[in-house]
């Protein structure tokens, strides 16, 4: 289970000052500290913005460009389901289904108790298994709806 | 006692790692004195996790196994017993033996992380060849092994190694494009994960022939066990010398960093990935100028393919007429094909170009895991057509697809049985092209949401036969009005789609297909 720090602005400067001086080092700093916070917190992007000599606007292009960077921490699990075509092929757009029913929300959406957010990938590499999934670190394969439940059970 | 089970992430995510838990536990409470090497896949997902043990006859395999099938296995080790997992001596999978591994050769086989072991399975004699060839040499014998680019555009990779040879700056750039985003597609994964040295090699080589001396490994954060896996490689690499300010003792320098992409399946396309690596949004530059001129930072820079990059070993170690020997046509050597989807005997099969569509789906894929008939077929990731099983005498090969309106793209087959929706296929197709739509062109960014609209039209029966014109029209201001093959190519599964499976599109729509 992936543990988060607090927003700290001591903490988010020693990150950007580690990193900030490799060739293209926007992609890496936002992966570090959205490893550390979760996210990636509204203060940190002026911060980033001017260890790197960039505009504000700059930095929120980048951020809002890609799909993995979150503007709010996720719940205490995250689970990845895949959408694309080889797990769609096997019958995971079902699975999808019955997993945001169980759970209640929508894709990107977060229980209520704060226990999982889950997101959608499109594609794994676990394309001859589907339809796959990530549990946090771990990689799911054959996944259904029992499954589903049972995920759904140790989590919470 | 020496076994090899694989750590490739298909595998643990099917129990590869409880299996190599349980594995060690039984033999500790039984004193046995157990090596267990994890190894990348060999590629045959319905039998992972599969465990081979060592014997005096080469390796004997068993699988899939289970926790519960750990002691019996153990057993029947011991005692030379029948077990109904055994699956016999691995060479002699006829799965395995009917493929020509050349690019894939020592994944499955080796400690991914073992220079040695590397070494000890042919690894770095084309890096030593092209030190003792030289730059020019080097490019001129990757020229005449036919490869081409396996990322999909097809471009032989020797002519795009040449113009980065040719230009005069102080800096080049080697990247290589490990942006797997295609469905369907897990090459450049299990190579990462099953011989990542196999692709430092090949881009040490591309940095001396062209005189770059630093690359980038532009991976997806989709990919955690390939990081993981590449980044301990190149730190073993750069203790074995392959990689370093003095690359197997030559004097010459090349350097490899790993970066991980965030998401976008747009940054698969060679420019939008060079101005991702800049720490831009993932934008596609129009051309030229090409990257080979202007790439990386504004220099000279060879993009390559993970595959590309990792079949160029083989190239420098054997001679580029072994290479070129195989395959048909204008497609020379081979290809790691990857068969995923709705087959009973999905994996990798490296082999060389020519093989049918048909064999592949039918006779290597064994039919549906469902049971039930094929239907379509989807090749080259989300932005290939869809072949219908009337069209399965079509070899693989980049000319033959092109010649039917599909693409082999990286090498990625999608089966789908028949209770397949076309028309929510090409539907999914348009969708996830205006979600993934770097934004930068008109017809890519508004195409795709309009086509979404058309569709949704044609489904709820709305005047369906102007819509369908307009559906065609559209994916014609697409294909050749967009900057890159992200809006250039949604258009080949929409289109397939419609010619192929025009029923689906007088149909009511199904509830599934509402969402």
């Amino acid at each position: 289970m992936p543990s988060y720090e607090p927003w700290s602005a001591a903490r988010a400067e020693t990150i950007i000052a580690a990193g900030k001086d490799a060739p293209g080092a926007l992609l890496p700093l936002l992966h570090d500290l959205q490893h550390v916070f979760g996210c990636i917190p509204d203060a940190a992007v002026p911060m980033l913005a001017a260890a790197l000599n960039l505009s504000r606007a700059e930095i929120h292009g980048v951020v809002s460009f890609y799909h993995d960077f979150r503007s709010h921490p996720p719940g205490r699990h995250i689970l990845k389901l895949c959408r694309a075509e080889a797990c769609q092929a096997v019958g995971g757009e079902a699975v999808a289904r019955h997993a945001l029913a169980r759970l209640g929300i929508d894709w990107h959406g977060t229980t209520p108790d704060g226990a999982m957010t889950v997101e959608p990938v499109y594609c794994l590499g676990l394309c001859a298994c589907g339809p796959s999934a990530m549990l946090d670190e771990a990689p799911l394969a054959r996944l259904d709806a029992a499954r589903v439940d049972a995920l759904v059970e140790t989590v919470r | 006692m020496k076994f090899f089970l694989p750590r490739d992430m298909a595998a643990v995510a099917l129990g590869a790692d409880a299996v190599a838990a349980a594995l060690t536990a039984e033999a500790a409470r039984r004193g046995l004195a157990v090596e267990l090497v994890r190894t990348g896949s060999r590629g045959m997902f319905w039998l992972e996790p599969m465990l081979e043990v060592a014997t005096q006859a080469g390796r004997v395999a068993y699988g899939p196994l289970t926790v519960a099938d750990v002691p019996g296995v153990l057993d029947a080790v011991a005692t030379g017993a029948a077990h109904a997992r055994a699956l016999g001596p691995v060479d002699d999978i006829a799965w395995l033996a009917r493929q020509t591994r050349l690019t894939f050769a020592r994944c499955g086989i080796v400690d991914p992380l073992s220079a040695e072991d590397y070494a000890a399975h042919g690894g770095g004699r084309g890096l030593d060849r092209a030190l003792a060839l030289g730059p020019a040499a080097t490019v001129a014998e990757v020229t005449a092994s036919g490869l081409r680019g396996r990322g999909g555009a097809g471009f032989p990779t020797g002519i795009k190694w040449k113009t980065v040879a040719d230009a005069a700056d102080a800096q080049k750039y080697i990247v290589a494009n490990a942006d797997e985003g295609d469905s369907g597609t897990y090459a450049d994964r299990m190579l990462m994960e099953g011989d990542p040295f196999c692709l430092i090699e090949g881009m040490a080589i591309a940095g001396i022939a062209v005189g770059a001396t630093q690359g980038y490994i532009y991976s997806r954060s989709e990919y955690p066990f390939a990081n993981a896996t590449m980044r301990a490689a190149i730190a073993a690499a750069r203790r074995a010398a392959m990689l370093g300010p003095d690359v197997r003792g030559s004097g010459i320098a090349f350097e490899l960093e790993l970066r991980v992409g965030a998401g976008a399946y747009v940054c698969g396309e060679e420019t939008a990935l060079l101005e991702s690596l800049e720490g831009k949004r993932g934008q596609v530059r129009a051309k030229p100028p090409l990257p080979a001129h202007q790439g990386l930072f504004g220099r000279p820079t060879v993009i390559n393919n993970v595959v590309s990059l990792a079949s160029v070993p083989f190239i420098m170690a054997e001679g580029a007429a072994v290479y070129r020997d195989y395959g048909m046509g204008r497609s020379r050597g081979t290809m790691p094909i990857q068969l995923a989807g709705n087959l009973k005997h999905a994996g990798l099969f490296e082999t060389a170009f020519g093989v049918t569509l048909g064999e592949l789906v039918e006779d290597i894929g064994g039919g549906t895991m469902s049971g039930r008939p094929v239907r379509a077929v989807q090749v080259g990731g989300p932005l290939g057509a869809y072949f219908p099983p009337s069209l399965f005498d079509t070899p693989f090969d980049y000319e033959a697809f092109a010649a039917r309106d599909g693409l082999i793209g990286h090498g990625g087959v999608v089966v789908f049985d028949d209770t397949v929706d076309m028309r929510h296929q090409a539907r999914f197709a348009l969708e996830f092209c205006a979600a993934e739509s770097c934004g930068k062109c008109t017809p890519c960014r508004l195409g795709a949401v309009r086509g979404v609209e058309v569709i949704d039209r044609i489904a709820a029966g709305e005047n369906r036969g102007g819509n369908l014109v307009l559906l065609r029209d559209l994916c014609e201001t697409m294909k050749f009005g967009s900057l890159c093959a992200l809006g250039g190519f949604t258009p080949y599964p929409v289109l397939s789609a419609l010619n192929h499976f025009p029923d689906d599109f007088q149909a009511p729509a199904l509830p599934a297909a509402a969402e």
